[in-house]
């Protein structure tokens, strides 16, 4: 009796982790499916064009917003802090390589992730839902280059540029909390961050961290859209998938990222 | 929407994200000193300047008069060449000392002088002579150590 239900857990967390490394080999299988049906949506930039407003222009606001709000937190908490050692002029030291190389990319990841990669699983879900997808079929055009392609390449290309842009904010933020309002002194705050920040180690992997991010978001959300199921709850039900697949994936991706560039490739 | 309103909003995304990337690029190197804006330049020859950065406070009397503009390696002297910038309203008399000091523990290191008595005043382009490096921990160690062995010989010495 007991040995069976032992057995039957075992079975239940076996099948759960196939299903689980099943979904991830499916989902870098789509990839390469839109990898190879970009050449469409590549010939034909203004297809990507109208994506990288959807996914990119309108997660500004928000991209902005928390960029500011997260750099006047850093800047609040590491005055705090720092002010124990008498150095709070290294404030801008701590706001600009911690957004830099890690909130920037994934805290505008993880936005961009709820605000656009749920809005495009539920587009393609509600299309293949409403047999749009199996029309475009009907007449020969390819759903997945038509649909699906400039969709992950607006993400991609928006991505980086959000999370410069949430780094860029977030450290004016710390400027405004750290300077204005606090009154640390404004050169040594300028001057410390730029001795410390290094073009090659932080800005450009912060910015190879955002576009491997921007990769998987937009892998991940336009393959649950793709293969959701044609109902209101199939379509509802990818959306939640996206958002917590994505963030997962963002978070691992970048203890991987980190551990690579802060240790070496090899 | 019509086509050219969207690729108006993509085109200012995008400017606006290279705009960012200069930004954090290039860092914002221009914001000059005090109010006033207006600076003379004098030079001070440090035997050390620790971790002394361009753009480091210059103080007298804890006041900021003036940064740092340039360090450079005086290769005829072997020592370091900085060059700071004080604000015009400000004036130091010649025989005015410079030192390297740093605030707080692990603080920021910054140029203190200390104000002489000539009458004569410094002009742009004047060195200040009386020009003190930072103090490196190991040597200031080393040196305690080496004065305490001496003490300890002397009074030995004298115990004889």
């Amino acid at each position: 009796m007991i040995v069976n239900s032992v057995l039957k857990g075992v079975r239940v967390v076996g099948d759960r982790t196939l299903k689980i490394v099943e979904r991830v080999g499916a989902t870098v299988a789509f990839l390469g499916l839109i990898l190879v049906n970009s050449a469409t949506s590549l010939k034909r930039p203004s297809l990507i064009v109208r994506e990288v407003y959807y996914a990119g222009v309108q997660s500004l606001i928000i991209i902005l917003v928390s960029g500011l709000f997260v750099g006047m937190v850093l800047g609040l908490q590491g005055h705090e802090t720092l002010q124990k050692y008498g150095s709070e002029e290294s404030v801008g030291v701590l706001v600009a390589l911690a957004l830099v190389r890690e909130m920037g990319p994934v805290v505008s990841a993880l936005l961009f992730a709820s605000r656009a990669g749920s809005a495009i699983t539920a587009e393609i879900g509600l299309m293949k839902a409403t047999e749009q997808l199996s029309a475009m079929e009907m007449m020969a055009v390819s759903p997945v280059a038509r649909v699906v392609a400039p969709r992950f390449w607006g993400g991609v290309l928006s991505m980086p540029l959000l999370a410069l842009l949430f780094s860029s904010m977030g450290i004016f933020g710390g400027f405004v909390v750290a300077v204005v309002l606090i009154g640390v002194d404004n050169g040594a705050f300028w001057s410390q961050m730029q001795a410390a920040v290094d073009f090659r180690q932080d800005v450009v992997n912060g910015i190879i961290k955002s576009l491997v991010f921007g990769v998987a978001v937009s892998a991940i959300a336009t393959f649950e859209g793709y293969e959701a199921p044609p109902t209101a709850e199939g379509v509802s039900g990818a959306t939640t998938r996206t958002v917590v697949t994505s963030s997962l994936a963002i978070l691992a991706l970048d203890l991987l990222l980190t551990a690579f560039m802060l240790k070496g490739w090899n | 929407m019509e086509r050219s309103t969207l690729n108006l909003w993509v085109g200012f995304f995008v400017l606006l994200g290279f705009g960012a990337f200069l930004m954090l690029a290039f860092k914002v190197g221009n914001l000059s000193i005090g109010a006033s804006g207006k600076t003379y330049v004098v030079v001070a020859h440090f035997d050390n300047i620790g971790q002394l950065k361009e753009r480091a406070p210059v103080r007298s009397a804890g006041v900021l008069v003036g940064r740092v503009s340039s360090i450079h390696f005086d290769a005829v002297h072997y020592n370091a060449e900085v060059r700071m910038s004080l604000d015009e309203q400000y004036h130091f008399p010649t025989d005015t000392s410079a030192s390297v000091l740093t605030s707080g523990i692990l603080g920021e290191q910054y140029i203190g002088l200390d104000a002489g008595g000539d009458d004569k005043m410094l002009k742009n382009g004047d060195e200040i002579k009386l020009a003190q490096g930072a103090m490196v921990l190991e040597r200031l160690i080393g040196q305690f150590l080496f004065n305490k062995a001496q003490d300890g010989t002397t009074t030995k010495g004298a115990e004889k």
